[in-house]
């Protein structure tokens, strides 16, 4: 037991420079926490948080049960275990990432909560897991998943390959759904935050101040668990959890319109030290576009590189587990100060939008632009389209058309929804010519509910989830596909299968539709009037059913019938 | 009397041809009106599109058709017009046969009731004579070639028109007396659309009275005949069913077609009374109304034959309408047959009491319907109770007609066995009523 806590204390100790990331041999658990600041061409700067923790052992063993946790939170260990999930992926975002103006983002994810996950094989009902996986992840995220059901989840059977280890091709295990109206807020962060081996008390996660965060353009926090091999050999498997964080303050709301930002100015707090229970704790600046640009201080001679999204980018490494990073003043403030207008920044080669076309609430049509900004590469995109059951799509309307001439989908998997139960699910493999824009549409007709399944406000209209655009994208940078152990977090989120592309998924913004509606003060009005209409149907033939024509023969005035009364009494004869 | 009925043909499909290749298909196709979920034509062409991506049609929510019509479009879908032409066609055509017979059979009848005297001497100008009766199927016809109704249904390519044509026959074929047919006839109208249902037992009358079976519970030999005649029914239904099944390999098309005509799940506004009320239900009802309305639907035909045994033909027209009307899924191309059989009963004119009315109300209500559509769905300055109540109006003017003819048949019979000018017991002038 000394043997053991002592190897564990060793591993915790702030490591060797330079080779931080050794593995020490017999350790179990181990966390990693990183933050890349991109600044971006317009003057916002772009943050990405990631902290990793890695532990080798098998939650879906069979008889054995996972006891003893440490660094990995033990709610989410549970889940793992219960519910016997192999991959989980769920993501809160706030706002949309505007690819044009920020190219790629390290981790993409669209508005709302979007969670997906893959089941073991061994499940016997997928459903009755996702049902109650979505129920327990609501509690543990203060979110609102709960109002996942069959309705909005869809089985994708091409586009959400796992990430992790394992080849499994059966998407019945397979579950993606996403909610657009979900709104991210402070009781989502707290929870997320608590997640983390340090909590917000050291290391990087002191900068996640909910005042600042949520004063920005975007912000997507996100919780990603997937089982990963520990070598190059891939010889025993680990769980690994990433929980992110990406944010990207605007010039103007949060900036106050002046080119500078400093880590105080965005998060109201310098770094003071590294999470002492963390093997790696660095700090990126992307300065691929010092000196023209804007220039960094304090200067540091780390100097990293990586190929990331197709691009070489030199990064300055600030490493927090050393002391002399925090300087005389025992924090760590980085101050940015733009010095030039910059230039074109580089343009993205992968890039959709999506919007409604049609006037009036009976039909309506979607569109769906996707851009190939690669000069002379044509590559193949999957296209994936949930839209919930009350738009009726036509798929016999489906266009694709590049440059103005037809392009007919090479695979086409599409299940039309049923009411009330399961959404459409229509996914597509689409070659999309170099330099070119590809316009994909479909017609749809409203759908008129009942007056219960109207949404609160009913004339805000009804979100239909973003589209996912996947792609292995030409790369213009060969890229790495080495598996090294000094990394850095945010470019082994993707695995590299191979050198010439990297694979990019780009969300389209959620649409917002509006639907006819009833008169919701008028229920029992209808029912009324309605009854009134069927019922003068069936008095009308019910006089004329029972009753025959007879002659109308006067009757007698009243005094004369009492009269005849009292006449028949008497045994007298009556009047007429 | 061949001549003026091909000019009429030749005139109706015309018109319809002319609409076909204008702007105006599009946009007639689109109506709420005249197309609905079960019959509007871009929905077969979705399910035969799903059926090409490899999806059964019946897995989604968006085809309710029978694979009937699968079968058939599935060749003659890029002739679609002319199939629809010609369906038109030869409803009209099979209406103006069988009301032809009708009118022979009328004739016939009344001048054997007129040879043994069993008219009261009064009412000689309520009879009918063959010069009143010569363009009777012929005006038969012209109601329904030319019925703004119809040439809307065909347009559109609405798969009513079909179902109108099937009908058309099967009335052909009864009044013609053959039973086969006509039970296979009524087998497959039933398989189109259940209402057809009701349908059963004026033909049946209508047999007994050509055979002179007595229609009584007791005699052998009304059973003898009804159980045959139902088993060809059952026996073609079983078949087209099983057949049904054969093609698609599933029973999925019985729930998509048949529980989707009763359990109504699909709110899109109609001209008939279902869509809004079970928009605005609550929850909890909701089974019972459904069930109350279908059985509305059902309900007329047992006390209409006992009322109308005499009178089959009549109860096929009773039962058509009562069917356009409150069936689940109305369109205007079911009005329209009906609406057809009006020149038959054209002797019947001096007894309706309110057909002013009624004609005004159902010409408002026609013309109203696009526009408040219109001011809801695309202005958005009315909301949905606007066009709800053209729905009541227009349905209430439909009960109106059908209860005033109904009226007016039996006020004839009655004159014709009581005598046309009544008088009370002191000798002056009587006015009937129902009592």
């Amino acid at each position: 037991f000394r043997l053991s806590s002592l190897i564990g204390h060793i591993s915790t100790c702030p490591s060797l420079i330079g080779q931080c990331c050794q593995r020490h041999p017999g350790s179990v658990d181990e966390f990693q926490e990183e933050l890349v600041i991109r600044p971006l061409h317009s003057g916002d700067i772009y943050a990405s948080f990631q902290f990793r923790t890695l532990w080798d052992t098998d939650f879906l063993q069979e008889g054995q049960k996972v006891s003893h946790y440490r660094l990995f939170p033990k709610s989410l260990g549970q889940v793992l275990s219960k519910f016997s999930v192999r991959e989980l992926h769920i993501s809160f975002t706030q706002g949309f990432w505007r690819t044009m103006q920020w190219g790629q983002p390290f981790i993409p994810s669209p508005p709302g909560a979007e969670l997906w996950v893959w089941f073991h094989d061994t499940v016997s009902d997928v459903d009755g897991n996702w049902k109650e996986l979505t129920n327990v992840l609501s509690g543990i995220f203060c979110a609102s998943l709960n109002f996942i059901d069959l309705t909005n989840t869809v089985q994708p059977s091409a586009s959400f390959k796992p990430l992790g280890l394992g080849n499994a091709t059966d998407h019945r295990f397979l579950r993606y759904a996403t909610l657009p109206r979900e709104i991210v807020c402070t009781e989502n962060l707290t929870p997320w935050k608590k997640l983390l081996p340090c909590g917000s008390k050291a290391g990087l996660a002191v900068l996640l101040k909910s005042e600042k965060l949520f004063h920005s353009s975007f912000h997507s926090q996100a919780v990603h668990i997937r089982p990963v091999c520990q070598d190059e050999q891939c010889t025993s498997k680990a769980w690994e959890l990433r929980q992110t964080l990406n944010v990207v303050f605007d010039l103007y709301t949060a900036g106050q319109g002046k080119k500078e930002w400093s880590l105080f100015k965005m998060f109201s707090r310098t770094l003071t030290e590294a999470c002492p229970l963390a093997t790696s704790s660095k700090v990126y600046v992307d300065i691929t576009d010092n000196p023209e640009l804007f220039e960094l201080s304090p200067a540091t001679p780390l100097l990293s590189q990586a190929v990331v999204l197709g691009d070489r980018r030199t990064y300055s490494v600030f490493d927090l587990t050393r002391a002399e990073t925090f300087g005389q003043l025992r924090s760590l403030n980085l101050l940015l100060r733009w010095k030039g207008d910059g230039g074109e920044m580089l343009r993205p080669l992968l890039h959709a939008e999506r919007y409604v076309a049609g006037f009036g609430l009976q039909t309506g049509e979607i569109h769906t632009v996707i851009y190939n900004n690669h000069p002379y590469r044509a590559f193949p995109v999957l296209l994936m389209d949930s839209v919930p059951w009350y738009l009726q799509l036509y798929i016999h309307t489906l266009t694709v058309t590049s440059k103005s001439r037809d392009n007919k989908p090479s695979y086409i998997h599409y299940q039309p929804a049923k009411d009330r139960h399961r959404p459409h699910l229509l996914e597509m493999l689409i070659q999309l010519p170099p330099h070119s824009m590809t316009e994909v549409t479909v017609q749809f007709e409203r759908a008129l509910l009942k007056w219960t399944e109207y949404t609160p406000d009913p004339n805000h209209g009804f979100y239909v989830g973003s589209s996912v655009v996947s792609a292995l994208v030409p790369s213009m940078v060969a890229m790495n596909t080495n598996f090294t152990q000094d990394q850095p977090l945010f470019s082994s989120f993707v695995p590299v299968k191979e050198e010439s592309s990297y694979f990019v998924r780009v969300y389209t913004e959620p649409l917002l539709v509006n639907l006819p509606t009833p008169d919701f003060s008028m229920p029992y009005n209808v029912i009324c009037l309605t009854c009134t209409v069927v019922a003068v149907g069936y008095g009308s033939f019910y006089n004329l059913l029972t009753r025959t024509f007879q002659v109308d023969e006067p009757s007698l005035p009243l005094a004369k019938r009492l009269a005849n009364l009292i006449r028949r009494i008497r045994g007298v004869p009556l009047l007429t | 009397m061949a001549a003026p009925l091909t000019l009429l043909l030749i005139v109706a499909v015309t018109i319809r041809a002319v609409l076909f290749r204008s702007s105006w298909a599009e946009l007639i196709s689109e109506r709420v009106e005249v197309v609905s979920p079960l019959n509007a034509w871009k929905r077969v062409v979705e399910g035969l599109a799903l059926l090409d991506l490899g999806v059964s049609p019946y897995s989604g929510d968006v085809f309710h058709e029978t694979p009937f019509m699968i079968y058939l479009f599935h060749f003659v879908v890029d002739y679609a017009e002319i199939v629809f032409m010609i369906a038109d066609g030869i409803t009209a055509v099979a209406l103006y046969l069988s009301i032809q017979t009708y009118n022979k059979n009328v004739f016939r009848k009344q001048k054997y009731a007129l040879e043994s005297d069993r008219y009261p001497a009064d009412c000689l100008e309520l009879l009918r004579s063959p010069k009143e009766m010569f363009y009777i199927p012929l005006k038969v016809a012209m109601f329904y070639l030319l019925n703004p109704f119809t040439i809307l249904s065909c347009v559109a390519k609405s798969t009513c028109g079909l179902n109108n044509a099937i009908i058309a026959l099967f009335i052909l074929c009864t009044l013609k007396g053959s039973a086969l047919l006509s039970g296979i006839l009524l087998a497959l109208a039933t398989y189109q659309s259940i209402y057809p249902l009701t349908l059963f037992a004026p033909a049946l009358l209508f047999f007994l009275q050509r055979l002179y079976i007595p229609v009584n519970l007791r005699r052998s030999s009304f059973w003898f005949f009804t159980l045959q005649y139902a088993f060809i029914y059952v026996g073609s239904l079983v078949v087209i069913t099983g057949l049904s099944f054969f093609l698609l390999g599933s029973w999925d098309f019985i729930p998509s077609v048949y529980g989707f005509i009763f359990s109504v799940p699909d709110l899109t506004p109609n001209i008939g009374l279902f869509w809004y009320f079970f928009a605005e239900m609550f929850e909890h009802f909701r089974l019972f109304f459904i069930c109350v309305f279908q059985i509305n639907v059902f309900f007329y035909t047992i006390p209409l034959s006992i009322k109308l045994k005499e009178h089959p033909v009549f109860l096929i027209f009773m039962q058509i309408a009562i069917i356009s009307i409150f069936k689940s899924y109305p369109t205007v191309g079911d009005v329209a047959l009906y609406m057809a059989f009006l020149p038959a009963w054209s002797h019947l004119y001096r007894f309706l009491r309110n057909i002013f009315l009624v004609s005004c109300v159902l010409l408002a209500c026609s013309a109203l319907f696009p526009v408040l559509w219109h001011l809801w769905i695309y202005a958005g300055s009315a909301n949905s109770n606007f066009y709800y109540a053209i729905t009541l109006l227009f349905n209430f003017g439909q009960i109106l007609l059908v209860s005033d003819y109904f009226y007016a048949y039996l006020r004839r019979e009655h004159h014709l066995t009581h005598g046309l000018y009544l008088k009370k017991k002191d000798g002056t002038e009587a006015t009937l009523v129902l009592k």
